[in-house]
Parts: C-alpha cells; structure tokens; sequence
C-alpha cells in the first residue's frame, strides 16, 4: 500500500533552487569581479568581500533580532552585497560599500519581508541612496591601475578617506564618457569606445568592462537564469534612441557605442533589470518594462541633470512593474477570446 | 477627576502622539526637520498656537454656529499663528527664514484643527488647555528627534555643533527628502514596536494578577 499525496500544481520538481539560481548568477558575476580586480587592482576585491559581508551580516542579524527563519542560505543576499560593490568606484572609503549594503538588505529586501517580497532592485536602491548620500564619493571616479608599475595596492590608500587619501585629487579625476554625451558630437568622437569596451577606463567596480559584463549576462541567458527580453530590447531602445539622437544633431553613428559601453547600462540591463521580483511577469510585459527602461534611460543621459540614468529608470520602472502585470495579463492555457469560438 | 486631568495633558506625549501615532501635521514633519533646531521651533510654535486656539474655542464653543465652526475655528487660529509670525520675525530671525513658508502653514496644520474639532470644541477650557500643552509637547519632542536623527546623519552635527570630524562622513541623503521619509518610517516603526511591547507587558501583568499569590514570578 503506497501513499498518494495530493498536492496542487505545479507538479514539475527540478533542481533549480533559490540558492542554485543565486549561485549561476555569482559565477555570471565573476567576470566582473575578475575584471575590476584586474583594472583597479586588489582594493577592488577588498570591497567585494566588505560588501558580501555586509549583506549576509545585515540579513543573518535581522533574522535572528526578528526571531525569523535564517534566510542567508539562499545566497540571494551574497548576490545583492556584490551588486552594490559592482556599483560603487574604486576609489570610495571602506564603509560607503557596508552601509549601501546593509540598506539594501534592511531597508528594501528584509523590512518589506524578504526575498521576492523587494518592491524594488535592492542593489539599484542602494546605489541610489549612495549616490543621495555620499555625492562627492561615489561621481569620483579614478583612472584604471598599471599593473607593471606596481600599482597593485595602490587604491587602498582610498580606505578612510576616499580619492583625498591619494594625494593630487584633482590630477586623478578622470572625465566620465557618459558626461561628454551632452557635450556635442565632437567631444563624443574623441571617447575611446574600445577602451570603453573592455573596460580600461574609470567606472564603478563593476560597470567599466563592458566585455565582462556581457560574458556574464549571456551565460545568464543561455543557461535561462533570465530572461532574453529584458537586456535585449533595453539595450535595443537606448541604441535606437542615440542613433535618433544622433541624426538630429547631425552625426548618425556617433552616440551610439558610447551609450552601450558607457555607465552602467550593462549591468543594469543584465543584472539589475532582471530581478524576478521586480520585473513583469508576461513576456509582453516584459517587453513594455525593457523599453521603458531604456527610453526613460536615455532621456536622464541625454536631457537630465544627475547622471545617473540606469538607476533612475531601474527604480522608477520597478514601481511601475504592478501597474505592467495589472494591464498585460497572462493568457490561461488553452484560453480563446470568446469572438474566436472560445468559451463565453 | 485629577488622574483624567493628568491623562490629558500626557495623552498627546506617548500615546497619542501627534506625529508618531496620530500622523497628523506630516507635511512641516518632513519639510522642517532637516535640523535639530528647526524641528524644535516648529514645534515650539506650533505648541503655543495649540495652547492659545484650544483655550480660545473652547471658552466660544456655545458661541460659535455648528454650520460655520471650521472657518471661525481657522479664523482663531490664523490669529495666533500670525503672532507667532511676527514674533519669530523680530525676534528671531534665521529661524524664521528657515521655516519659511511652514511658518504660516501651521494656520492648517491639521493637528491643531483636529484637537479644535476633536477636543476643544466639547470640553471645558482647562482640559483643554492639558490637551493642546499635551499634544503641542509631543509634537514637539517628536519633530526635534526626527531633527536630531537627520542632523546628525546628514550634517554630523548636533543643535548646530559639529560633533567631532563626523561632518566630513555625513550622508547627505538624511537632509534631503527621501531621508526624511526614511527617518521619519523608521522612527515611527520604532515607537510603535516600544508600545505594543508595552501593551503586552501590561496586558500580560493584568492576566497574571489573580495567579499572584500562587508565587508566579
């Protein structure tokens, strides 16, 4: 005599668990990581790990203040500590990491009731609240290291002070691309797209090699962590809306590489963008969120004042994912609308 | 009758309280209290045209027509906030800068008509007058720990002082308005988690009361 136990659907069990999601995505991540490590030397990964720490530290604590089950196994919270490492530039003091961190997992994960319950990104939110915070630290962006002058350590000169504690502030500042987009095509022109690329220019940790970057999502996508959607048609407005940009102000092409490789579009659109909890749940909706993102992206770069376009149009389209889900519903199986013969 | 007296005034203090229990008067909450100072004058402010427009309608209450009770009520207190306006003014005058516009608002703070049509219009003066002192001072402390909080978060100072080198690692997000909301939703989950612990607590010394003698610890 066996036991049969009835259970509602799904009925499918794979081994795709919350944990195991979290873990393709840290090793989408690595390229990332490796690449940060490899243009900004070994600060770089000093903040990943403070960052990591930071997130697990603020989860596990809140659980056990909160009497609630311990949530940290799920390694969703190893993946936000390094996202919000991955947005910060190299050259920020120690704890500007930690308390992004720690915010994005009190504030907008735990204190909203934790994974899949986040109204938004959290990683994006911290950068957010980041940016708010620490102006000065985190729009400071140092030139990549040169590993053969042995400047390996250099960046931990950074620790308490940020970019004061290296010295000449002024001589170490470098232009950011995504500044010199508002500054007329000629200045565009001169931007080298293939440093931009592969990211040998300054940025945050994360978002300088584009490369890497793309590496990591499309593993992402092959191995159907997310969803094709969202990275492509996002990154398919923006070109689109440079190239428009473009023809209006007389140079077509011009706009076009730099708003792809420049700031942190690539991360954004492949690891951001893409939270479960925080994007449609149809695949027109999905459509519609990706080509918000980019138009509302684009406008920031192009016409705004802060230069924070992906995080704003994160943010703001994360708010705006109910309302998508609320309008786009999905189609029942085997559902024909009642005018094609379909039940009434 | 002396303990309903005493109820009264603390009423508005902890359990009450205007700004974390009653959300009432939000609006100069968040726009006022980027600094200690701010918050303490507001509601230094707003305690005394409380006390003044509670007294006031309370001694008219039988004068004053039910139809037309909000605009006399509004009248009454324009009145005292105007005074506090030119006070403020000639007496101190960066403060009144910086509550600018907030200043004059208080006419429509929302606190000060809901203790008017709540309390003061069916209660006797002197009760009322504990009742705008109770609810003034608690809007008071409220908005200068709001101030303190954000003060020392976003500035590194306190009431003005710079607190050691804390000003060079300031997160100014705390004096912007997003931190504001952030302080205030904290600070309001904060005080109401203290006073369900402390509901229980009398709730729970209630039920063991009748086991007293049976050595319950």
């Amino acid at each position: 005599m066996s036991k049969y136990i009835v259970s509602s659907s799904p009925h499918i069990a794979n081994q795709r668990t919350v944990a195991n999601i979290m873990l393709e995505v840290l090793i989408a991540l690595a390229p990332a990581v490796i690449a940060s490590v490899v243009f900004y030397g070994f600060y770089a990964l000093f903040l990943c790990v403070l960052s990591v720490g930071a997130a697990v530290g603020t989860e596990a604590l809140y659980n056990l203040v909160m009497k609630r089950e311990q949530t940290v196994k799920d390694c969703s919270a190893i993946v936000t500590g390094l996202l919000v490492a991955m947005n910060v530039p190299v050259s920020v003091p120690f704890y500007v990491p930690v308390i992004g961190s720690a915010f994005a997992i009190f504030f907008v994960k735990m204190l909203f009731g934790g994974i899949g319950k986040n109204f938004a990104n959290p990683a994006i939110t911290a950068r957010i609240f980041l940016l708010l915070a620490w102006a000065s630290f985190m729009t400071n962006f140092v030139p990549p290291i040169i590993w053969s002058k042995g400047e390996a350590f250099k960046y931990f000169a950074c620790t308490f002070k940020g970019s004061a504690g290296l010295g000449d502030v002024a001589a170490m500042t470098t232009a950011t691309p995504l500044a010199s987009l508002r500054l007329g095509a000629e200045k565009v022109g001169e931007l080298d797209v293939l440093s931009m690329f592969l990211g040998n220019i300054g940025g945050s940790l994360g978002e300088t090699s584009a490369l890497a970057l793309l590496i990591g999502g499309v593993y992402l996508i092959i191995r159907r962590i997310i969803d094709w959607r969202v990275p492509t048609v996002y990154l398919a407005t923006v070109t689109l809306f440079a190239l428009i940009y473009g023809a209006a102000k007389g140079s077509v092409g011009t706009y076009i590489l730099p708003s792809l490789f420049g700031g942190g579009l690539m991360l954004g659109a492949f690891f951001m963008a893409t939270d479960y909890a925080t994007s449609p749940n149809t695949k027109i909706g999905l459509i519609v969120y990706a080509f918000g993102l980019g138009i509302i992206t684009s406008l920031i770069r192009f016409f705004g004042n802060y230069p924070e376009g992906v995080s704003f149009a994160i943010l703001l389209m994360n708010i705006v994912t109910p309302f998508i889900d609320k309008f786009i519903l999905p189609r029942p199986f085997g559902y024909l609308p009642p005018d094609k013969g379909g039940a009434k | 009758m002396k303990s309903n007296r005493l109820n009264t005034l603390t009423n508005g203090i902890v359990k009450s309280n205007p700004t974390f229990r009653l959300v009432l008067g939000t609006c100069p909450t968040l726009a006022v209290t980027t600094q200690a100072i701010n918050g303490l004058a507001m509601g230094a402010a707003v305690t005394f045209v409380l006390l003044c427009s509670n007294v006031m309608i309370s001694l008219l209450k039988k004068v004053i027509p039910n139809r037309v009770r909000i605009p006399a009520y509004v009248v009454i207190i324009a009145t005292f906030v105007t005074v506090v306006q030119m006070v403020m003014q000639k007496f101190l005058p960066s403060l009144y800068d910086a509550l600018g516009v907030f200043l004059p608002l208080i006419v429509v703070n929302c606190i000060i008509l809901a203790r008017a049509e709540a309390f003061a219009s069916c209660n006797p003066v002197l009760d009322s007058a504990l009742d705008g002192i109770g609810m003034g001072v608690g809007f008071t402390l409220s908005l200068t720990l709001i101030g303190i909080v954000r003060e020392v978060l976003g500035a590194g100072s306190f009431f003005g002082l710079p607190i050691g080198s804390l000003g060079s690692i300031s997160m100014t997000v705390f004096i912007l308005p997003a931190g504001g909301f952030l302080v205030y939703g904290t600070l309001m989950a904060v005080v109401n988690y203290l006073m369900r612990l402390s509901e229980e607590r009398k709730a729970a010394k209630l039920h063991a009361m009748p086991h007293e003698e049976e050595g319950e610890v």
